[in-house]
């Protein structure tokens, strides 16, 4: 049979629940989940009783870096318009879109506005037609209200969600930390946590005056998380994401000033570190995202401030996203889905979730299998983790791309 | 001589200041600092002679990197290695290769590579001199770095009041004015909390960095009131370019809220000490009459103790490596 494969033994995440059994997978669709009669001549892979689950979507990443991906479970990744040169033509979103074909499927996000400056309106809509899923602003907010009033209105009428970085400018200046005990030890500059309530503030305003939909790439506040939350209590078209560095990291991580721990937007307090937990746990959290943003040691080798913010964090966001499963906080079934199902849905991708006909993007997950985040074994263009040494357990056994598996 | 010998633990001997570098007050011990202070003592005396020389450093080269302009620990540092026989060169900055984009990880290696015995560095980056002693072989002394620590000013102000005063537990020190930007204030934070002073920052609250009760002080925005009792009035210099209506609206505002003048030295001990890292922005910070009052500023005998304390330092640092008994 062309182009057809079986995965048995194993167990199946669905939006339903975990079905034992395994999925076919015909001209690159899932064609049957659970038991099934397996037809002659396909390629057969044995789950030996590991979670069969939805190819993570990774939203927000800076760099396509098919290793790391692949090594992660990550079958498609929406790409910040700021990786390097600003995507801001058609032609960018092509390139893009073509650069991790076949093992894993880039989705652009157009750059909001032109070079990314913050003033004027980029060409969205043609990007639009060369394939972007959304506009985003970047690494910077936009600091000026009528431009980010105009892009909402714009990009919402076409259809795009716009994904926004949370932080007030004004406010975070200079400042490479968030405000504390470990930035005044440092003596680093830094700015306080309420740099993203104010941006997540004056956003929200302006969804409720366009009624367009706003995706916050990271909420890592209790404040902000609180505006977010009551946002949606309003019916607002509103969602927002979280790395697992947020979630498990507090600013103390910077300690002897570690330049990997270098984030953008910082490292949290404690308290706020616990306030994204809960809001993972009552759903106002919509995806957990890596982040991926390699940087080689000559732009973390720096004095902190210096040195460039991001993580390397597509092939760990499996594993650490893990651990909210094994402490309890929530079940598999929305693991997948702050994963996977969420980002499809909020940007119009076609997977995210295992049913009949839905696209074949699968990864075998092995929920025990133990092994150590280490810096200098990463598939990733970098190694920049801050979670380096880190033993975790949880580990893609393999990740399959439109029925097709990924070697 | 030193009042702390080495001591004895488990029938081995362990000497008394057990690190490699001198990165900051962090991670001392207060034994450590006092030891510290107890070794400068003997250099006090030698410096107050006429024949200022010791030989024991000779033939170990000594090499002052630093990246951020600085007269005043520049040569402190410069005259207590030579004091004590060390070969010393200054690399000057604006000439260096880091104009020319070299990181400072290659710096390190080069200044490594020309086997210096001691490394002093300044850098304007918080974090940078651990950079630089992460890379390098031999023991690294931190001049200055951003806004993070200055440990050699922290020892010669607290073995300034400590020979001032006779003792430092118990005293209160406030230290007064540019907290936010300034390394003299964290160390000074850390060496005399350590020590047992009752330690308070007072400023602007534009000045003053968030959490710092965390490092065991007490937050005065009111001048007065940060000065009632104080046994040292420690000032901060406030920068230039911080007076022009980015944390304060002008000098002369400045100096009428937070300025030291003798009114105001009145809320304090009536012996309290003055005391300022330097260079002073007089008429700004400190009033001239405050500055120059011999009996109650120890701001020239500070600058003395700088190159006692340095001279302390460069000597216990390099002891394991003249293979001196014990270390």
């Amino acid at each position: 049979m062309v182009n057809a494969l079986a995965v048995t033994g194993g167990r199946v995440v669905t939006p339903e629940g975990l079905i034992e059994g395994g999925v076919l997978v015909q001209d690159g669709r899932v064609a049957a989940i659970g038991s099934f009669d397996c037809p002659a001549n396909v390629e057969r892979i044995d789950a030996r009783g590991a979670i069969i689950a939805p190819g993570l979507i990774d939203t927000g990443v800076f760099a396509i870096d098919r290793p790391a991906f692949v090594a992660g479970g990550i079958t498609r990744a929406v790409l910040m318009p700021d990786g390097g040169q600003p995507i801001e033509t058609v032609a960018l979103v092509q390139h893009a879109a073509a650069a991790g074909k076949p093992k894993v499927w880039v989705h652009p996000l157009a750059a909001a506005t032109r070079g990314l400056k913050g003033q004027e309106l980029a060409e969205i809509g043609l990007m639009q037609m060369g394939g972007a899923c959304g506009v985003a602003t970047g690494r910077q907010w936009i600091a000026d209200t009528g431009v980010m009033h105009r892009l909402l209105a714009y990009a919402g009428s076409l259809g795009l969600r716009t994904v926004s970085h949370a932080e007030d400018g004004g406010l975070v200046g200079d400042a490479v930390m968030t405000d504390g005990e470990t930035a005044t030890r440092l003596g680093l500059a830094a700015a306080p946590a309420e740099a993203e309530a104010l941006a997540v503030a004056r956003d929200l305003l302006l969804v409720e005056a366009t009624g367009a939909p706003i995706h916050f790439r990271q909420v890592t506040t209790a404040r902000g998380l609180d505006l977010v939350r009551a946002a949606k209590a309003k019916g607002l078209p509103v969602s927002c994401g979280i790395t697992p560095a947020h979630l498990f990291l507090a600013d103390s991580a910077v300690t002897g000033f570690r330049t990997f721990a270098r984030l953008s937007p910082p490292l949290r307090a404690e308290d706020d570190r616990r306030a994204c937990l809960a809001a993972i746990a009552d759903g106002t959290i919509d995806l957990i995202c890596s982040g991926h943003d390699p940087q080689g040691a000559e732009a973390k080798r720096l004095p902190f401030a210096d040195a460039e913010p991001g993580m390397a964090g597509a092939e760990t966001l499996l594993a650490l996203s893990l651990t909210l499963v094994r402490d309890g906080l929530i079940g598999l079934e929305r693991l997948f889905d702050l994963l996977a199902g969420a980002p499809a849905r909020l940007f119009g991708l076609p997977g995210g979730s295992l049913a009949v006909g839905a696209e074949a993007d699968l990864v075998i997950v092995d929920m025990d299998a133990p092994w150590r985040i280490e810096s200098d074994m990463m598939a990733a263009a970098a190694g920049n983790t801050p979670f380096d040494g880190l033993p975790v357990q949880g580990r893609v056994v393999q990740t399959i791309k439109g029925g097709v598996p990924i070697r | 001589m030193s009042n702390s010998p080495t001591r004895s633990v488990d029938g081995r001997e362990v000497h008394p200041f057990p690190h490699r570098h001198l990165i900051g007050i962090a991670g001392l011990q207060p034994h450590e600092i006092a030891f510290l202070l107890d070794e400068a003592e003997q250099w006090v005396q030698l410096n107050r002679g006429t024949a200022k020389h010791d030989d024991r450093l000779a033939g170990l080269t000594l090499i002052n990197a630093f990246f951020e302009n600085s007269t005043r620990t520049l040569l402190s540092f410069e005259i207590a290695g030579k004091r004590l026989g060390a070969d010393v060169v200054n690399m000057a900055v604006a000439a260096s290769s880091v104009k020319k984009g070299e990181t400072l990880i290659d710096t390190a290696v080069t200044l490594n590579a020309m086997r210096a015995d001691m490394i002093v560095i300044r850098h304007e980056a918080s974090g940078a001199v651990q950079l630089i002693a992460d890379k390098v072989d031999c023991p690294v002394l931190n001049a200055g770095d951003g806004r993070h620590e200055h440990p050699t000013q922290a020892l010669l102000d607290a073995l300034t009041i400590r020979r001032r005063k006779g003792r430092i537990a118990g005293l209160i020190v406030a230290i007064c004015g540019d907290v936010l930007h300034s390394r003299v204030a964290r160390s000074n934070i850390l060496s005399l909390t350590a020590l047992g002073a009752e330690v308070r920052v007072v400023g602007p609250p534009t000045l003053l960095p968030p959490a710092i009760e965390r490092m065991g002080v007490t937050r005065f925005t009111d001048f007065d009131a940060g000065l009632d009792g104080a046994d040292v009035v420690m000032m901060l210099r406030l920068q230039r370019e911080r007076m022009a209506g980015g944390f304060v609206p002008s000098p002369r505002e400045y100096h009428a809220l937070y300025g030291l003048t003798h009114e105001r030295l009145a809320r304090a001990a009536p012996d309290a000490l003055v005391m300022h890292p330097g260079p002073m922005n007089r008429g700004v910070e400190i009033a001239s009459a405050v500055a120059d009052d011999l009996e109650r500023s120890a701001i020239t005998e500070q600058v003395e103790m700088g190159v006692a304390v340095r001279m302390a330092c460069l000597d216990v640092l390099t002891r394991g490596r003249r293979g001196v008994a014990g270390w």
